[in-house]
């Protein structure tokens, strides 16, 4: 059966059906990751370019993995290190690259819209796996994937997403992911970390953490980039920290069974307290293994189209 | 072809007439079907919309330093094709025009290639290499042949030297052309702070970093009495706060482009930098505002602020991309559009793209009044043609509205009695 979408560059052309098709084959992938011998022959013989103008642990490591256990050769560009320090222009790296066939590529840059751009000029599918402010689609479907295992139902259910919404591509994308699946979503954050068009957003703003947290199922916390205060976005980080830092008495505001979740990497004690991210309700590194498999079904969707499911 | 002959059957301000050209200038002009036939040629008007030969306030040649974008050559090409006889040329040029030198190299290049039109005028830098701080040679500049002095490409943040700047050239007697945007407010901007620059993920600049200089050199022009020119506004704001200052009878003048005429920031959808421009495509609310200050008033006039540049430029990540549409060849044509929709009328094209920076520069003009040069354009709005590399005599292809078929097109044009374009049939195809 066929996929209607060639790339993957932003969750908006994403039915809420084929966001439960990806859970779903995510988790028919992610009983490999547990096997002695992680690989399956899927995708063998297809050559799949991890290229990430951006540095980045785990989105690109989970994507190496993600194609290396579907046994599909695996290439990595980095900017540095390659021609467009020489002034090489992003056209002709991303048209060299295609000169070599390959089956898909993964796109990370600090440019909201490179992957558009890239797409524009290659043939093959292009995966955005994070650009600029604009969209991180990978991320949001391991957000919804991680917590669809404790969420029978998403509708009803309440999501807060907490920092620096203004420059976030994962909140962008969890906002359109979460609100397509039903979920009420908020906003918290100060008024320079918010977008000065928030309030056309399908979200509830609140400027109080204490607020916001009242009642929510989930919590997101974004990492603050420390350059922000330097920008005199902030006040201080410490002023921010006791704002609108995560700590334990806030969960007691929430539902109960609330979650936390943190896209990573993660600045311990100041977005969220130290001991929050490593507590029973922290949903972080399950994150992380959400993305693995999330990434295994989006390479398997995206290079073989689409496979029944029971 | 002679300095003497005859124009029949256009249109003229709505009016069917006949115009006599003798030694270049304008000897008469008959309306209605009155044959006053004389033993001259004749050019057959076909009922095509005649103008002036329109004058430019706002160009990029390129030239020098850049000859890869444009040079003077290709962009008086375009400036003739599009219907302007003359252009008034930005000093943002490498190295920039701030000296005598550069200045006569612009003006002998455009008189050796061009030398009976289209004209250039050249913009002297109020800043020596535009860098803001210290003010350039107006009086060397003038006498080599500057009409007027701007920061256009690199806006003055520092009120002081601006002040000084437009207290110095008072009395040098050139007109300040201001690009109005305080750079703190712009730093970093892509596009227009709104709901598209949220949506795409791209930094915005507010509008008020344009309305906040607008409102600062209505102010310093009050104070100081000294009169001064608002560049390309692009904003509902910016008309407002000129409003303002005209009702108060404060000497500011304003011009605005038909991409803000024309277009808003949702063409920036897709990241198309060929819709990336400063001051940025807004909403539009503002474009409405924009349109209803040219027609009062508020607005004095119309320039392209052509900004070539090369394929390849454009042609990467929509935060790389420089800023600029290229506007001579389509300008007349796009706001054409306009005067069939009924948002302006011919008469606020002609006053505005050639009166109005006629009387504000001190330039000549054609008003049709027997001695003055004849600099006539002649338009033909049925005339459909295709944008498109081949269709574009400026060397830049960069505008949005590449690809598309815009109705309307200079047919002929006429300078000093001279004919120096006439569009071939083939052409539009």
């Amino acid at each position: 059966m066929s996929w209607p979408h060639k790339h993957l560059l932003d969750i908006e052309p994403l039915s809420k059906e084929e966001i439960f098709y990806l859970f779903e084959l995510a988790h028919r992938f992610e009983e490999i990751n547990t096997r002695p011998v992680k690989k399956v022959p899927t995708l063998k013989g297809k050559s799949i370019i991890l290229y990430f103008s951006e540095p980045s642990t785990r989105t690109k490591t989970s994507f190496d993995i993600a194609g290396k256990r579907l046994s599909a050769d695996v290439f990595s560009l980095a900017t540095k290190g390659s021609s467009e320090e020489k002034g090489e222009s992003l056209k002709d790296t991303v048209l060299t690259l295609e000169a070599m066939n390959p089956d898909l590529i993964v796109v990370r840059h600090r440019h909201s819209g490179a992957p558009h751009f890239i797409a524009s000029k290659v043939r093959c599918p292009v995966i955005n796996a994070g650009d600029g402010w604009h969209s991180h689609p990978t991320q949001a479907l391991l957000d919804g994937y991680t917590l669809s295992k404790y969420w029978d139902d998403f509708t009803g259910k309440t999501l807060l997403i907490l920092g620096d919404i203004a420059h976030s591509r994962v909140a962008r994308s969890d906002v359109a992911l979460f609100t397509k699946l039903g979920v009420k979503v908020r906003v918290c954050g100060p008024p320079t970390l918010l977008p000065r068009n928030i309030d056309s957003w399908p979200v509830e703003v609140y400027y109080s953490l204490e607020e916001a947290c009242r009642g929510v199922d989930a919590i997101q916390c974004l990492r603050l980039q420390l350059e922000r205060q330097e920008a005199g976005l902030l006040p201080s980080l410490r002023e921010y920290s006791m704002r609108f830092g995560l700590t334990p008495s806030h969960l007691s505001l929430a539902a109960k069974g609330v979650r936390v979740l943190h896209p990573g990497p993660m600045n311990r004690g100041v977005e969220i307290s130290s001991s929050l991210a490593d507590s029973s309700v922290s949903l972080i590194l399950d994150q992380v293994n959400a993305g693995v498999a999330i990434r295994m079904a989006l390479l398997h969707t995206y290079l073989m189209g689409r496979v029944k499911t029971s | 072809m002679h300095r003497e002959f005859l124009i029949e059957d256009v249109t003229y301000r709505g009016e069917r007439c006949s115009v006599y050209i003798k030694d270049g200038k304008i000897e008469d002009i008959w309306y209605g079907h009155e044959q006053k036939r004389k033993e001259v040629p004749i050019i057959e008007g076909k009922g095509h919309i005649m103008l002036p030969g329109l004058i430019d306030c706002h160009v990029h040649l390129r030239d020098p330093g850049q000859e890869y974008k444009e040079d003077i050559g290709s962009g008086l090409s375009a400036a003739l094709a599009g219907g302007f006889s003359r252009v008034l040329a930005m000093a943002n040029t490498e190295p920039v025009n701030d000296n005598a030198s550069v200045t006569s190299y612009m003006i002998s290049k455009a008189g050796s290639l061009y030398p009976h039109g289209p004209y250039l005028s050249p913009v002297g830098a109020l800043t020596v290499g535009l860098k803001g701080r210290e003010l350039s040679p107006f009086y060397e500049l003038r006498d080599a042949g500057c009409v007027a002095l701007s920061n256009d490409g690199v806006p003055v943040g520092n009120n002081e030297i601006f002040r000084r700047a437009l207290e110095y050239a008072s009395a040098a007697s050139l007109l300040v052309m201001d690009h109005c945007e305080d750079p703190s407010l712009s730093e970093g901007g892509l596009m227009n702070e709104g709901e598209v620059s949220d949506r795409l993920g791209l930094k915005g600049q507010p509008v008020v970093a344009e309305s906040l200089q607008v409102a600062r050199d209505i102010l310093l022009a009050q104070y100081l009495e000294i009169p001064i020119h608002l560049c390309h506004i692009s904003c509902e704001q910016s008309v407002e706060l000129i409003y303002w200052a005209k009702k108060r009878g404060i000497r500011v003048t304003a011009e605005t482009c038909p991409h803000y005429l024309l277009w808003d920031e949702s063409l920036i959808e897709g990241y198309n930098t060929l819709a990336k421009v400063n001051p940025p495509l807004r909403t539009r609310a503002d474009v409405v505002a924009v349109r209803q200050g040219v027609r009062e008033g508020i607005i004095d006039v119309i320039a392209t602020d052509h900004a070539p540049h090369a394929d390849f430029e454009k042609d990467v990540p929509f935060a790389l991309a420089p800023n600029g549409i290229s506007g001579l060849d389509t300008a007349l044509s796009l706001l054409w559009s306009l005067v069939k929709e009924g948002e302006l009328e011919i008469d606020d094209l002609i006053r505005c793209m050639c009166d109005n920076p006629s009387s504000i520069f001190g330039l000549d003009k054609n008003g049709f009044k027997r001695g003055d040069r004849a600099d006539v354009v002649l338009f033909d709005p049925h005339l459909t043609w295709r944008v498109s590399a081949n269709s574009l005599y400026s060397r830049g292809k960069n505008t949005p509205c590449m690809g598309e078929d815009l109705q309307g097109r200079v047919r002929l044009h006429i300078i000093g009695g001279r004919l120096l374009y006439q569009h071939r049939l083939e052409q539009s195809q």
